[in-house]
């Protein structure tokens, strides 16, 4: 499995050298981030070169990332002031300068698609992400034309973050109500929604109000440093890693 | 003589035959479709939004209720994303376990399917004889789960828990007087373990099998209303982003389970039926011939878990709860029990994309971890969403009844496709 993904990914450093920027897998994935504006040449060959032959799309995600690596409970600084009781609203930690500028290298937009191709001739898939451009809205080239899958994916994607795909020719809502403000995967998009409906019996229909709910946070979101993650403690990616299951 | 108009028809979201919540808005010409406009997203209950404010382990409850007629399928794709990301894999027994309840699964599907579809098209005995069988597999469900739908049971590093040594009786007291033979027979093979209730059920079945192919196969109403239905060439299956018994149908072969196995389908022996033609009927043929070699499957788990006892859990406190013993004597336990259920265990963070042979096609969990015990992003991507994107183009040019008869065939649930 291994030998023939490292082939895969040569042909593809060969072949899209400076427009594929490969991304580190701990388990063993080809993944790969490109600029929008190369989107849809690189879409147009992986699908028809022979060395490639990604046929099928397998999925368009979405993904927002806002708060990206922070935490709502800080953990690291135990003996010195003691854990935090409850989350506050629209608290979380903050991070370290360094580890800031490798989030902004890593991830330049907030916004971005996640394509998952597979190639049956090859019996391997690849993952392209690329980051929208702009935030309002955030836009990207629509792979419709490359493959017919892509439709009802990138219109989920609009529906749910926003994200325009231009050159899709219908570009609709779909999961949500007919009517829905708002793009609710966001992050910033509370859980409990925005509004809620009920019957009104004195206007005999059913009406539209501010949610009531208060957002809560049941379990507070933690980032632990674990030593058994490190990569050098971890065996061979893929065979099932011993440090983990020794406990 | 007055000329007809093409006219906008309205297509559920309260039929019958629309497989729970699909509004289609037709654009008909007399009585062929010009276009089919489906509107989805009225289950649409945002699981993956949930699946982000919880601990992993607490959205596997949700997983089941995606596709709620294949269960613990779905929960395979969820786990197997989470184990990837830590990099750990299970005892070879909870594979097989897998493996096994993977494809009773499968049964359970494509029997309602088979039952559904078969309604639709106005088959109503098949659907009688689909649901006297799938009784007998929630049974299983129920004895290793507790529930006979929802059921929970697989976990990152596992199963919940072992397969249990007596199957449940419908009956307290099998022994009493006043027992009739009809009570009796619902006991059937139910005298020793879950194991020998499943294999006693392996047995059974191919016999049911060639029943239900009786009732169709070569029933003259039926290929009427499927054979040359909705034909996808394996060109455009592939560009639709078809995957299982439906690129299976247009003739690609194409099994997750073969070609990139997972759990411990690489010790199984069995063969992936294809179809010809790419129509409805050659979808049926290929559903049909699954159920018979997922029995197989079965059987060769079976086997294997018989032979084979060993723990079904990794050996891990992080991951795994502690023996309820353990855990009224020992502190380390007490901590390791409250800190899992309470807090959950963190992932590294990274992303990974798991998918498995889902009854429907390629279900696949897509998880994006930064580091923390909640997932950041988790994407579910069903197969049935796909498959429905490309209802346009399948029904273009056909009458409205068979609609009917591409809704039954893509085996829609819109648990998953709403999610």
């Amino acid at each position: 499995m291994s030998a023939r993904l490292e082939s895969m990914a040569e042909a593809l450093l060969a072949r899209f050298d400076g427009v594929l920027h490969r991304r580190e897998s701990s388990c063993g994935e080809l993944s790969y981030d490109l600029d929008a504006a190369d989107l849809q040449a690189t879409a147009v060959a992986l699908r028809d070169e022979e060395d490639f032959s990604f046929a099928t799309l397998i999925d368009v995600c979405g993904v927002d990332y806002l708060g990206y690596g922070q935490a709502q409970w800080r953990t690291e600084a135990a003996t010195e002031s003691g854990f935090s009781r409850a989350v506050e609203p629209g608290a979380s930690t903050t991070r370290s300068a360094s580890e800031s500028e490798r989030r902004a290298q890593e991830q330049p937009a907030r916004f971005a698609a996640v394509y998952h191709l597979l190639s049956l001739r090859h019996n391997l898939r690849v993952r392209l992400r690329a980051f929208a451009v702009g935030e309002n809205p955030p836009v990207l080239p629509s792979v419709t034309g490359v493959w017919q899958a892509a439709d009802w994916f990138e219109r989920e994607a609009f529906d749910l973050f926003g994200i325009v795909f231009e050159g899709h020719g219908d570009l609709r809502r779909i999961l949500t109500d007919y009517g829905f403000i708002g793009h609710p995967f966001r992050k910033d998009f509370p859980l409990s929604g925005k509004v809620e409906v009920r019957y009104d019996e004195d206007k005999r229909r059913v009406v539209y109000e501010p949610v009531s709910i208060e957002p809560r946070t049941l379990v507070p979101r933690v980032i632990r440093d674990d030593n058994r993650y490190r990569p050098a403690l971890r065996a061979e990616p893929g065979d099932g890693g011993g440090q983990v299951g020794d406990g | 003589m007055a000329e007809f108009q093409s006219y906008t028809m309205n297509f559920g979201p309260q039929h019958p035959a629309a497989h729970g919540v699909l509004r289609l808005v037709l654009e008909m010409d007399g009585e062929v479709v010009t276009r089919a406009d489906p509107h989805i997203g009225l289950l649409h209950r945002a699981t993956e939004k949930l699946a982000e404010s919880k601990p992993y382990n607490q959205s596997i409850g949700y997983m089941d209720r995606l596709d709620y007629v294949s269960m613990m399928a779905n929960e395979h794709g969820y786990v197997l994303a989470i184990e990837k990301l830590l990099g750990i894999e299970p005892p070879p027994r909870a594979l097989y376990i897998r493996v096994m309840f993977d494809e009773i699964t499968r049964i359970l599907n494509h029997l309602l399917w088979l039952g559904c579809h078969g309604l639709d098209v106005g088959a109503m005995t098949i659907f009688l004889y689909c649901f006297r069988e799938r009784e007998n597999l929630m049974d299983c469900y129920e004895a290793v789960s507790g529930t006979r739908m929802h059921a929970t049971y697989y976990r990152p590093g596992g199963v919940y828990r072992d397969l249990p040594e007596q199957m449940p009786r419908h009956l307290a007291q099998p022994d009493a007087k006043r027992v009739s033979a009809r009570d009796k027979a619902m006991d059937e093979g139910r005298d020793g373990s879950l194991l020998d209730f499943i294999e006693h059920f392996t047995r059974r079945f191919p016999g049911y099998v060639d029943e239900y192919e009786t009732l169709l196969t070569e029933n003259r109403i039926w290929k009427q209303r499927t054979v040359g239905i909705s034909v996808v060439s394996p060109e455009r299956a592939l560009n639709l982003g078809f995957t299982g018994p439906m690129l299976r149908g247009s003739g690609v072969e194409w099994d997750l389970r073969k070609k990139q196995p997972y759990a411990a389908y690489a010790d199984m022996d069995f063969d992936i039926p294809v179809g010809v033609n790419g129509d409805c009927y050659d979808r049926y043929l290929v559903r049909v011939e699954e159920l018979r070699q997922s029995n197989r499957i079965i059987r060769q788990c079976v086997d294997w878990l018989r032979a084979n006892p060993g723990p079904v859990m990794v050996d891990d406190f992080k991951l795994a709860p502690p023996k309820r013993e353990e855990m009224k004597e020992k502190m380390e336990s007490l901590i390791h029990h409250f800190k899992l259920f309470t807090e959950g265990y963190c992932v590294p963070e990274g992303e990974a994309y798991a998918a498995v042979e889902h009854p429907k096609g390629e279900f696949g969990v897509y998880l994006v971890s930064d580091g923390a015990n909640k997932p950041f992003r988790v994407k579910i991507r069903a197969p049935g969403f796909a498959h429905m994107a490309a209802m346009d183009e399948m029904v273009r040019g056909h009458m409205l009844a068979d609609v009917v008869a591409t809704i039954g065939t893509m085996d829609v649930v819109f648990g998953e496709i709403d999610r």
